[in-house]
């Protein structure tokens, strides 16, 4: 054993990654599907004629049975066609268009500001461990874990917007704004999204870097007499990288699920609000398109997650 | 327990002190107010008085006795979906890891499915389809959370089960509810009871978060997250009404998480003794 090489292992991440993908995208359509009964009268509700509960059969197709239904969409799917809209009539895949672009930018700023500071400062709780600094970082993470996202959001909307009156309330962006305009205006959504990652993002950091520190070979080289820097930064930091970017991509998984809530508080028109509208509406197609774009994003993350761990730790090339 | 209790470091006494503090006043306080929560009592969003301490909500409804109301919702909703967790997580878990084979195989590969999705988006995927009732949303918590507890009992019973004492009882012939009961689940019970906590908090911050977003529990019944919805306007005029209900719920799930933290760090120190 261990002979493998690492594209072949790499290439086996890949394909697990797809069929997982695969279950997802049924789960999206079982989901949707799982009411008992039929779920054209679902939708309508119990005042529907029957003629109306007829068309919206027709139109999803619902006289089909299931599986057949299920290809068809996944096949729809990956050419890009995404269906038609219950509520609007409107191609789905027109509807989203935008509003995914939206979602990313968010996040993806959200991102930048918070993972730099997060992964600092957990490694700095982590080197301080027990001390003053360690216990304060512990202390608030617990307080920001424990914190619905929507609160942080109200806060900030309420400090940034109505007492100092810096930025809009209602994070409205257009393609006529200037980079900056569209940087102000998503200016509280963005803090909020990355004060509610930074502190699971800290809390991994900092217990990944202590389980690496609490190591027997950082022992080993601090009785050999090895300086502090050079133990982190030959010792313990290439055997943290790849915890650390696990982290990395998780933090950015999370950011995609709290994104939903955030829009939310602050009016953004993205995906997470186009998936909310979705859903009270009932407009199937639509909670279909949403929820399996989100769901792939995090799959995704996560496989890139385990992927990158698998290059930078070569002992998890190797079966147990 | 009491001395369990009194071997509590600060963080903990401090945590637990809020819990109880909580759930004697989502269970007594509504009783001992003049208001019933559904009375209009004054004006809109009206501020802080002696005779409504948090002033009123968004119709005039005194905002104290609704966010205990609604704090006993989100308390009650909760703690039933977490025991329907552990309910169908636990005996899963348990026996995936004592019986093992084909078993194991499926229920595990189900589990990870559930898994690789991001919990709040497979929340708005079913409940499109099985509505907002709250029996459909205690079955989708109590469904989704015990995937987690499936996991952990699943690890520390595979562990549990892997022990020389557990393969003598196995070879002196004990019955399967024997071995169950007197060895394995003594084993995982204080682990089960930490994430028992934390499980609570998800669901807590879940089912406020969806009523938040519209799609947990609907008027006329509230929990908190849906008194921040009802209220999200009075932010612009610079009123805290819509904090209040979701500060009531960062407290509560705080003294949860502080309560865990302690019982992690007594187990901990406890395992070192032995």
């Amino acid at each position: 054993m261990g002979g493998a090489s690492v594209t072949t292992l790499v290439l086996k991440r890949l394909v697990s990654g797809l069929v997982t993908l695969f279950l997802v995208s049924l789960m999206v359509f079982v989901g949707t599907e799982i009411l008992p009964g039929d779920v054209a009268e679902a939708i309508l509700g119990q005042q529907a004629t029957p003629d109306a509960v007829q068309a919206l059969r027709d139109k999803l197709d619902l006289d089909r049975p299931a599986i057949e239904r299920y290809g068809l969409w996944l096949w729809d799917f990956a050419h890009g066609d995404l269906g038609q809209s219950l509520a609007s009539g409107r191609e789905v895949s027109d509807l989203i268009a935008g509003r995914l672009g939206n979602t990313l930018f968010l996040a993806l700023t959200a991102a930048i500001i918070a993972i730099p500071v997060s992964v600092g400062l957990g490694l700095l709780a982590a080197l301080y461990e027990d001390k003053l600094a360690d216990k304060s970082i512990t202390i608030s993470t617990l307080i920001f874990v424990s914190t619905p996202d929507f609160l942080i959001g109200y806060l900030l909307l309420l400090w940034g917007a109505v007492t100092l009156g810096w930025f809009p309330a209602l994070s409205r962006i257009s393609d006529s704004m200037s980079f900056i305009e569209q940087l102000h205006a998503i200016a509280l959504p963005c803090l909020t999204l990355a004060l509610v990652v930074s502190a699971h993002t800290m809390r991994l950091t900092r217990a990944a870097i202590l389980s690496v520190m609490n190591q027997p070979y950082i022992e080993m080289a601090e009785l050999k007499g090895a300086t502090r820097q050079r133990i982190i930064l030959y010792h313990a930091f290439p055997n943290a990288l790849a915890p650390v970017l696990n982290i990395v991509m998780l933090t950015l998984a999370y950011l995609i699920v709290g994104v939903v809530v955030v829009e939310a508080v602050f009016n953004y028109s993205g995906m997470g609000r186009l998936m909310i509208d979705a859903v009270s509406k009932r407009d199937m197609p639509l909670v279909q398109a949403c929820g399996l774009i989100f769901a792939s994003v995090y799959v995704a993350l996560n496989l890139t997650a385990d992927i990158l761990s698998l290059l930078a730790n070569p002992r998890r090339r190797r079966p147990k | 327990m009491i001395a369990m209790i009194r071997d509590f470091d600060i963080g903990a006494k401090i945590g637990l002190a809020i819990v109880v503090f909580f759930l004697a006043a989502v269970i007594f306080g509504p009783v001992l107010s003049p208001y019933s929560e559904v009375e209009i009592v004054g004006g809109v969003w009206a501020p802080p008085s002696a005779a409504n301490w948090l002033g009123t909500d968004y119709i005039g409804r005194d905002l104290l006795v609704r966010i205990l109301t609604g704090g006993r919702m989100t308390v009650i909703v909760s703690l039933i979906a977490t025991c329907g967790a552990f309910a169908i997580g636990c005996p899963l878990g348990i026996a995936a890891a004592v019986i093992g084979g084909w078993f194991d195989l499926i229920v595990t590969r189900a589990v990870d499915a559930v898994m690789a999705f991001p919990g709040l988006i497979l929340a708005l995927i079913v409940l499109s389809a099985i509505g907002t009732s709250i029996p459909a949303l205690i079955a989708m918590m109590s469904v989704l959370a015990s995937t987690i507890v499936f996991r952990l009992t699943r690890a520390v019973a595979a562990d549990v089960a892997a022990m020389e004492y557990i393969e003598i009882a196995r070879l002196r012939g004990e019955s399967m509810r024997w071995f169950l009961f007197k060895e394995i689940l003594p084993n995982v019970a204080p682990t089960l009871v930490t994430e028992f906590g934390l499980r609570f908090v998800y669901a807590a911050i879940l089912i406020s978060s969806l009523s938040f977003l519209g799609l947990g529990i609907q008027p006329p019944n509230a929990d908190l997250g849906g008194m921040v919805k009802e209220n999200a306007l009075a932010i612009t005029f610079g009123r805290a009404a819509p904090i209040l209900p979701a500060l009531a719920l960062a407290f509560l799930a705080i003294g949860v998480n502080l309560v865990v933290d302690g019982l992690l760090r007594h187990n901990a120190r406890r395992d070192r003794h032995k």
